[in-house]
């Protein structure tokens, strides 16, 4: 990071510009994010439309699990992520979010169901849902 | 200039040191910026993932996904934006090359792309309130549009920005600061695309399995 810093400050502003405008991606990238993200995205809606698996749970995991892999698809090939652009403090923000964010939807969903769970029988939509 | 009129006389023209080394980062450190900026964007949608994934089965004997949702529909809404964000990677390239023509032309086309998604949303949701499923039918179809109308103004508003910048592109021509303005629009853009993959994922494919 420091070495980096001093390194662009010395080679002053020209040099600079043309480091920034190398710092996305080619067509190449660009194409195999492209075609990558396709696939990922038919697999998916193939399975789910055609009904192929015949377990749902499955299928789910399946689904969560490609969406998964597009997402770190179009985070390397889109957003031209690396654990070395900016110094690493992109990579470092981008880890930090990725924690909160997991444990911001597992824990809520977790709660909830659980809350859910052991309150069932006091809700009065699901009393009458279970009537009918 | 300034400086070496208002000199007093005899005096040697005066020598300026760079003793502050994040001046010459400016560039970069707007792209760090931006970088935060979407990730507290991102903590945004997860609040809203996480309420459709506590709400997503409370269908008050509403409507249920399985029987609001079209999955053709969807996936077409899908390819529009997956087709922008390439047409944005092309525009990139081309501002590389300093070609204004070109990177105009593919911001059009992205815009085009993106309009086309905010467009068939938009459709959708005024099908669903004919369906008798509006906002405040059920828990579920809060946290619903919520969700996926959050996303749907991020787009739109990626869209105002994407002309704002096309205007600034023909006045000026692709001088720093607006190449610097077209990458933060790129990581909006693919950032959207991204988040569009956990919408159709959780929302449409799971909603629908169940």
């Amino acid at each position: 990071m420091s070495a980096d810093v001093h390194h662009a400050a010395a080679a002053g502003h020209g040099h600079h510009d043309a480091h920034s405008a190398g710092g996305h991606g080619t067509f190449q990238s660009y194409m195999t994010g492209f075609v990558l993200s396709v696939i990922l995205t038919v697999i998916p809606f193939w399975l789910v439309m055609g009904n192929v698996l015949d377990n749902s749970l499955v299928t789910t995991l399946v689904i969560l699990a490609l969406g998964g892999v597009q997402m770190v698809v179009h985070v390397i090939y889109f957003l031209h992520m690396s654990t070395k652009s900016e110094g690493g403090w992109t990579f470092m923000a981008l880890i930090f979010t990725i924690t909160l964010v997991v444990i911001m939807l597992a824990g809520s969903v977790w709660v909830m169901y659980h809350l859910n769970h052991n309150m069932m029988p006091m809700d009065a939509h699901d009393v009458m849902n279970n009537a009918r | 200039m300034m400086h070496a009129e208002t000199a007093p006389p005899g005096a040697a023209a005066p020598v300026f040191y760079q003793t502050d080394e994040e001046g010459h980062h400016s560039e970069g450190s707007t792209m760090l910026g931006f970088w935060l900026y979407l990730m507290s964007d991102c903590l945004i949608f997860a609040t809203l993932f996480a309420t459709y994934g506590v709400l997503g089965r409370s269908y008050a004997a509403g409507p249920t996904p399985k029987e609001l949702f079209d999955l053709p529909g969807i996936a077409v809404n899908t390819a529009m934006l997956l087709f922008s964000s390439i047409t944005y990677g092309f525009a990139m390239l081309e501002m590389d090359r300093d070609r204004v023509k070109q990177t105009q032309i593919w911001l059009a086309v992205t815009g085009l792309f993106g309009a086309a998604f905010v467009f068939l949303e938009i459709r959708e949701f005024v099908h669903l309130f004919h369906e008798g499923a509006p906002p405040w039918r059920s828990a579920f179809l809060s946290s619903f549009y919520t969700l996926v109308s959050t996303h749907g103004l991020h787009v739109s508003m990626g869209i105002l920005w994407l002309i704002v910048l096309m205007v600034q592109v023909r006045k000026h021509g692709l001088i720093v600061e607006n190449k610097r303005r077209l990458m933060c629009l790129s990581l909006f853009w693919h950032f959207l695309d991204l988040i569009w993959i956990g919408v159709f994922t959780v929302v449409y494919l799971m909603g629908v399995l169940e």
